[in-house]
């Protein structure tokens, strides 16, 4: 395992050997484990803000950043990342977030990752250090390849340096639990409380207990008349503080899967929450208002057949083990960025 | 004049009436919203179908034979201008909502249907399509899809890209691809992601898949009038500043104000040079309570005047004379350049006062309207192509405002993308190696360099130059630019 300290000694660690893949935390371990020759290069050293400008609503920080010592950063000037980043506890870096492509229950208000990286830096499969996409909130010049290493799993270069766009974060938030009854009945209420004059900040699910479990944030006066309004429509209840504080906790750090068991994300629509629920032998989470799936095995349990996109971040199920389209094309531009597989091929 | 066997292949190949090669009929495709420049196309090919699509574009791979996708033709940088001996692919007759599904809130398009159509067909559901470019009435989502297209919202809603979920194309090898899907999550490497804001230069969209968002109850739409422009870029700073998330942030000056008074009749306060423009939206209990804050900001911001829309009407004119403001420009002058270069927000009043400079120095006009919330520059340069070196004096202007973006940290596209005209900035804002990688990543998808040949990257011979002034369509007073 290399440990580079600085951007240049990445660069170089990049290029001294034929196979390598860049590792985080290790958060969420499926993503790099890969065979034995290829060299494991930690970012852990490669850590800081390199930029914040509180006043743009942008920062660049190294790919090895923690996530919670930016979210500390960006809490002291009343700013946050809209997408809550997951495993922030657990000591998720920046970039193996972007590899992963993981974003947290406040990705159904303002969007997810993807909607809020702005430019990177990174080492291709030649070790050229190259940045692409920019620093400032709006940009269209030249390929959006920030944008395809969201969920790219380290296949397609190593991160050096990400920046993002980060929002204001208001002040007050209130947390309410809605009784769903049943798997019906909560698909129904993701899909009708989304189309709404609530403008809600997270809408996930808690199948296991048939429950719905919405934010919303704002000044404190509004919220509280909005949070009557949709307890009036639905048998629920506003969470305590603690309790809300550690609903969400929960969420972003997976506190309800199987510890040391299978976890992955899938991509589904409301429509699919149904069919979700009903996976045999899973314990499973909505979140994004019926857009992504968590399905959590115990050790040793086989995944179920996934009719959808999906990603194995934790245990034994292979990697991409849903649905799974390949096209020629994705081949072409593992070539051009990487043409001599010096980073492992998505399928490996 | 004799038909090139290549011709008589492709007339052959699709129905009859599909594919038009006669000069009065191409004449319409010369040019587009970037007017100085115009080429004529070997022949336009009409599809009605995917399919039609499909096989033009096979068959262009097969003849090698250059192809230029095109919506409607509104680009500002000169991106669906033709290719000489090539063709244009026009797709405006394939303008199906093949899909609208208001409990997912996503609509699946063909890429001729036209942007404020989207909108329209979700309303009823209480949805709405975000990206706002000023040309949506005309412009359509596969022209934006290929440009990523912005709007007056991106600050807080982004821009096309954001709102794209999944699309169908036909790759410029032939290869047709799915990416994404109905999903607002994905799995894997974000492949739309990748072919929005290509520029024509992968192939072409057949099918796109986007969100829908809920209309926001409530609008609070105010205008604030100051005696300098610096004083109202102060204003946005302090708006942003303070926590609020403003749908949209837009400043216009001196001369676009004039200019809108003339065009539109639009009413500003009396003495102003500049005056900012700031929406807050949302459900109505969160914006009354959001307005008291503004109303606190732009109670110290030094307005001469501060004008609150009362209503949907008031709301209706503060946009008209905003969106109209550019065209309305236009006519004080017979032509004119408009750019799109982004800075950081913080040296806004900077770039301002460097522009004025330059266009003083120069005796070039320059009017400014922009979405100052998110550092959008709009310079709109002004000159008479008849005069000789006007063009030339415009075009020097341009570039030292493109360089001072660049200098500053920026973008020298927010949304307008590179195209034709700003071919030769794209190696100033990346180096020698970043623009290896953008041309490996276009050869990926097209190996032979047949899709919209000449945009995006530097090359040799230069598209020709003709006549000027506005866009048909804003002479026909249908839209106007932002
Ligand atoms: C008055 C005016 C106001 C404007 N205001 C704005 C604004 O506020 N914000 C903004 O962002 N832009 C604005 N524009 C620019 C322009 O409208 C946008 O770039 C728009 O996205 C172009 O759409 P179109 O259908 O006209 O595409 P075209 O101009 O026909 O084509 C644009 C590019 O897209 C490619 N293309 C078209 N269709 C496809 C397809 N199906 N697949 C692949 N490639 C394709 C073409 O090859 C070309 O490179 C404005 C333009 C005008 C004239």
């Amino acid at each position: 395992m290399l440990s580079p300290g600085s951007i240049s000694n990445l660069v170089e660690c990049v290029r001294s050997a034929p196979r390598v893949i860049a590792i985080g935390a290790g958060t969420k371990p499926r993503l790099s484990r890969v065979a034995t020759d290829v060299v494991r290069l930690s970012t852990l050293k490669l850590s800081g803000i390199v930029e914040y400008e509180p006043s743009e609503f942008t920062f660049t920080a190294l790919a090895g950043t923690p996530l919670r010592d930016i979210a500390a950063a960006l809490a002291e000037k009343g700013q946050y990342l809209p997408f809550d980043p997951m495993l922030a506890e657990a000591g998720a870096t920046l970039g193996g977030t972007v590899a992963a492509g993981l974003s947290g229950p406040g990705r159904f208000r303002f969007g997810g990752l993807r909607d809020f990286i702005l430019g990177v830096r990174f080492v291709d499969g030649e070790g050229r250090l190259l940045r692409l996409g920019g620093k400032v909130v709006k940009n269209a010049a030249g390929f959006d390849l920030p944008k395809f290493f969201v969920g790219s799993a380290g296949r397609f270069g190593a991160l050096a340096e990400i920046s993002f766009k980060v929002f204001p974060r208001a002040v007050t938030a209130l947390t309410l639990r809605i009784e769903a009854g049943d798997a019906v009945a909560v698909g129904r209420i993701l899909a009708e409380a989304a189309n709404t004059r609530w403008e809600l900040d997270a809408l996930e699910a808690v199948p296991a207990e048939r429950a719905v479990m919405t934010r919303l944030v704002g000044p404190a006066a509004a919220i509280e008349v909005l949070a009557k309004e949709i307890l009036g429509r639905w048998p629920g209840a506003v969470l305590g503080e603690a309790e809300a504080a550690a609903f969400w906790r929960g969420t972003a750090e997976f506190a309800w899967a199987h510890p040391g068991g299978t976890l992955v994300k899938v991509a589904v629509t409301p429509a699919d929450v149904p069919a979700l629920l009903s996976l045999p032998a899973a314990h499973v989470r909505v979140s994004a208002g019926g857009n992504a799936g968590y399905v959590s095995l115990p050790g040793g349990a086989a995944l179920p057949e996934l009719r959808w996109p999906a990603v194995t971040l934790r245990g034994e199920a292979p990697l991409w083990p849903g649905a799974k389209p390949r096209f020629e094309i994705m081949r072409a531009v593992k070539s051009s960025l990487d043409p001599r597989s010096r980073f492992p091929n998505l399928d490996e | 004049m004799e038909t090139p066997s290549v011709l008589r292949r492709l007339l052959a190949l699709l129905p009859t009436g599909r594919v038009l090669v006669e000069a009065p009929a191409l004449a319409a495709y010369e040019s587009d919203g970037l007017t100085a420049f115009r080429t004529r196309p070997l022949a336009v090919v009409v599809p009605e179908t995917q399919d039609e699509v499909i096989a033009a574009v096979r068959f262009c791979h097969a003849e090698k034979l250059p192809f230029v996708a095109r919506g409607s033709g509104t680009s500002l940088s000169g991106g669906s201008l033709p290719v000489a001996g090539g063709i244009v692919i026009t797709l405006n007759r394939l303008n199906r909502i093949v899909r609208l599904d208001p409990a997912q809130r996503i609509a699946v398009v063909e890429p001729g249907v036209v942007n404020s159509a989207v909108t329209l067909a979700a309303q009823p559901h209480g949805l709405h399509y975000a990206p706002d470019p000023s040309s949506q009435p005309v412009c359509t989502i596969g022209g934006n899809v290929a440009f990523n297209a912005g709007g007056a919202h991106c600050l807080k809603y982004g821009m096309t890209s954001n709102h794209v979920l999944g699309l169908k194309a036909v790759l410029a090898t032939g290869e047709v691809v799915e990416f994404g899907g109905a999903s607002r999550e994905q799995v894997g490497p974000d492949w739309t992601g990748l072919f929005v804001g290509n520029e024509g230069l992968f192939g072409i969209a057949l099918e796109i898949t986007v969100q829908l968002l809920p209309r926001a109850e409530t609008f609070h739409t105010v205008l604030a009038g100051y005696q300098t422009l610096e004083q109202a870029g102060d204003a946005v700073s302090a708006v942003v500043a303070s926590g609020l998330l403003p749908g949209a942030l837009e400043i216009m000056d001196a001369l676009a104000l004039e200019a809108a008074v003339a065009a539109v009749h639009a009413d500003y306060p009396p003495g102003c040079e500049a005056v900012a423009i700031v929406e807050l939206e949302g459900p109505r209990e969160v914006v009354a309570a959001d307005r008291l804050r503004l109303e606190e900001i732009l109670a110290k911001s030094g307005a001469v005047e501060v004008r609150v829309a009362k209503d949907a009407a008031e709301r209706l004119a503060i946009w008209k004379g905003r969106k109209s403001a550019f065209s309305a420009v236009g006519r004080l002058s017979p032509d004119f350049i408009v750019q799109d270069g982004v800075v950081p927000r913080r040296r806004l009043g900077e770039a301002l006062r460097k522009i004025s400079g330059w266009s003083r120095e120069m005796g070039v006009r320059c009017a400014n309207v922009f979405h100052a919330g998110d550092g959008n520059l709009h310079p709109l340069i002004l000159y008479d192509g008849r005069e000789a070196g006007a063009l030339e004096r415009a075009e020097q202007l341009a570039g030292k405002i493109l360089r001072m973006c660049i200098e500053m940290g920026g973008s020298i596209t927010g949304e307008h993308g590179v195209g034709v005209e700003k071919r030769e900035y794209l190696p100033e804002m990346f180096g020698a190696e970043e623009m290896d990688c953008l041309k490996r990543i276009r050869a990926a998808f097209d190996p032979l360099g047949i899709a919209n040949p000449g945009k995006m990257f530097p090359e040799k011979n230069a598209p020709t130059l003709t006549q000027h002034g506005l866009h048909p369509l804003e002479q026909a007073g249908v839209i106007s630019r932002e």
